[in-house]
């Protein structure tokens, strides 16, 4: 039993340290060829493999630096607390049938969108107590884009909870039918547009517009601590993906399911991060108008009118 | 005494001690932070008592959602770094008042309720706060719905930009605290 427990938490960490630099490392890449260019080539010599190794080498090497304003205690607190919630979430996505899952939990679904949540403490955090204006402004971008997105993210989660009648994520996954690809399709789009605003993504990264606010609530890191910051973002990718692909893209199932449904989850998670990528090299900034208009005028009336069709259809069912 | 008693024994006295420096710190912004680790450790409370529903909705409304507009509020206004000198407050009649409503309060439960056995209920699931908030309790549930709705609909009306341009004078008085 706690052997059980002690190898869970040991293999949801070892997922926790490499699937986002898998993603980062395919950033890399893929955002190279579709600029026509080849990206990294010479760390690790096949391909620039080892790249974000030596980026990883590089920050533990720089000096680490808290200004002399800033509030230092805060200001080193707050990229662990980024953190945090993504590792936390890791430990709920279910990987395959069964029990192929970190733990099981019957309010996960609950569970997710309650700790997602508390990453905006870390970046209000981060930018308060960095002791400078273009880190408060970005940090008061970022509460303001994630208080608003935070809505519509929750909304559909709900809607296809009530789909499948539970919230334990396992569950819903088990629940799922191929035709609810077309049922559930505008709170997908809803989920998954506003989960990359959750992570702060382009086009959604408005907290941390360079040619505007040097780099938001981040300019005044350094080294690991920035590393760390980058870091959640990854793991955010990777988070966002996995729980779009088992919430609305059937996770687990497809053929031989009973054998690779792991190796569907992981590739329909691999195939929703490289959707996170491309719209990355493909769509310009939103302005901070357009973004909050596009909460709120689109994302959160849709996702109201899913939930009241997911509501009919189920109640037509029976 | 088990380890659930030792946990839920630290987790209260972390809570207790993070609202204790919730209204001590002189740091307006750090109160604030302090606020999500009293809030936390009473999440952790609800997880150890088995009310795991309960548990994750405090995450979700109090740290992720109340605290955050606190903060986000305080952050537009004035946020400075460091202490603030001009935090009034009067220590000795809040700390009176304080200390004899917890201590009377404790002193109420445990003469009520320290003799009863109670035997621990199952698992707070969302199924089964559903089934009672559904149940039992949906009259409640549906008065409270109605009030929600009303704030909401006075919010609107509030902050609704059709008013005409505010007097100066209006303006002058609201600055002027």
């Amino acid at each position: 039993m706690t052997w059980d427990v002690i190898l869970r938490v040991a293999l949801v960490a070892v997922a926790f340290l490499t699937l986002p630099l898998i993603v980062g490392q395919t950033e890399h890449k893929v955002m190279a060829h579709m600029q026509a260019r080849l990206g990294p080539m010479y760390a690790g010599a096949f391909h620039g493999w080892a790249q974000l190794i030596a980026d990883g080498v590089k920050f533990a090497q720089k000096e680490d630096v808290t200004p002399r304003a800033a509030d230092g205690p805060v200001f080193r607190l707050a990229p662990a607390v980024a953190l945090l919630p993504y590792l936390l979430v890791l430990l709920v996505i279910p990987l395959g049938p069964g029990d192929l899952v970190g733990q099981q939990l019957d309010v996960g679904l609950f569970f997710v969108l309650a700790v997602v949540g508390v990453g905006v403490i870390a970046v209000l955090m981060a930018a308060w107590a960095s002791a400078n204006k273009y880190s408060l402004l970005g940090g008061l971008r970022a509460a303001a884009q994630l208080l608003g997105y935070e809505l519509p993210f929750v909304l559909s989660a709900a809607s296809v909870a009530m789909a499948a009648g539970t919230l334990s994520l396992p569950g819903i996954v088990a629940a799922w039918q191929p035709w609810w690809l077309l049922w559930q399709l505008p709170a997908t789009i809803v989920f998954f547009v506003s989960g990359l605003a959750e992570i702060r993504r382009p086009p959604f990264d408005m907290p941390i517009a360079d040619s505007e606010l040097v780099f938001g609530y981040l300019t005044e890191y350094t080294g690991l601590r920035f590393a760390f910051f980058l870091l959640a973002e990854y793991v955010g990718i990777v988070v966002i993906s996995a729980l779009t692909a088992a919430l609305f893209l059937g996770g687990w199932h497809g053929p031989w399911a009973d054998s690779v449904g792991w190796l569907w989850m992981l590739l329909k998670t691999g195939a929703v991060a490289f959707v996170v990528i491309w719209l990355r090299v493909s769509w310009p900034r939103l302005r901070e108008d357009q973004l909050q208009r596009l909460c709120w005028l689109v994302l959160v009336p849709l996702a109201l009118a899913q939930l009241v069709l997911t509501a009919g259809v189920r109640v037509a069912l029976g | 005494m088990t380890l659930q008693d030792v946990l839920l024994a630290v987790a209260g006295l972390v809570a207790v001690a993070g609202g204790v420096a919730v209204v001590t710190t002189k740091q307006l912004v750090r109160a604030g932070l302090w606020l999500v680790v009293a809030l936390g450790a009473v999440a952790v409370e609800f997880l150890l008592l088995g009310a795991e529903f309960a548990a994750w909705v405090q995450v979700l409304i109090y740290v992720g959602a109340v605290v955050v507009l606190l903060l986000f509020a305080v952050m537009l206004t004035r946020a400075p770094i460091g202490r603030s000198s001009d935090l009034d407050r009067s220590v000795l009649p809040a700390a009176l008042i304080g200390a004899a409503s917890g201590l009377g309060l404790a002193a109420l439960f445990v003469g009520v309720f320290g003799q009863f056995q109670v035997p621990a209920p199952a698992v707070g699931t969302a199924e089964r706060i559903g089934d009672s908030v559904f149940g039992d309790w949906v009259l409640p549930f549906e008065v409270l719905s109605i009030l929600l709705l009303a704030a909401l609909v006075g919010a609107i009306v509030l902050s609704r930009p059709s008013a005409p341009a505010p007097q100066p004078d209006a303006v002058a008085q609201g600055n002027s605290r």
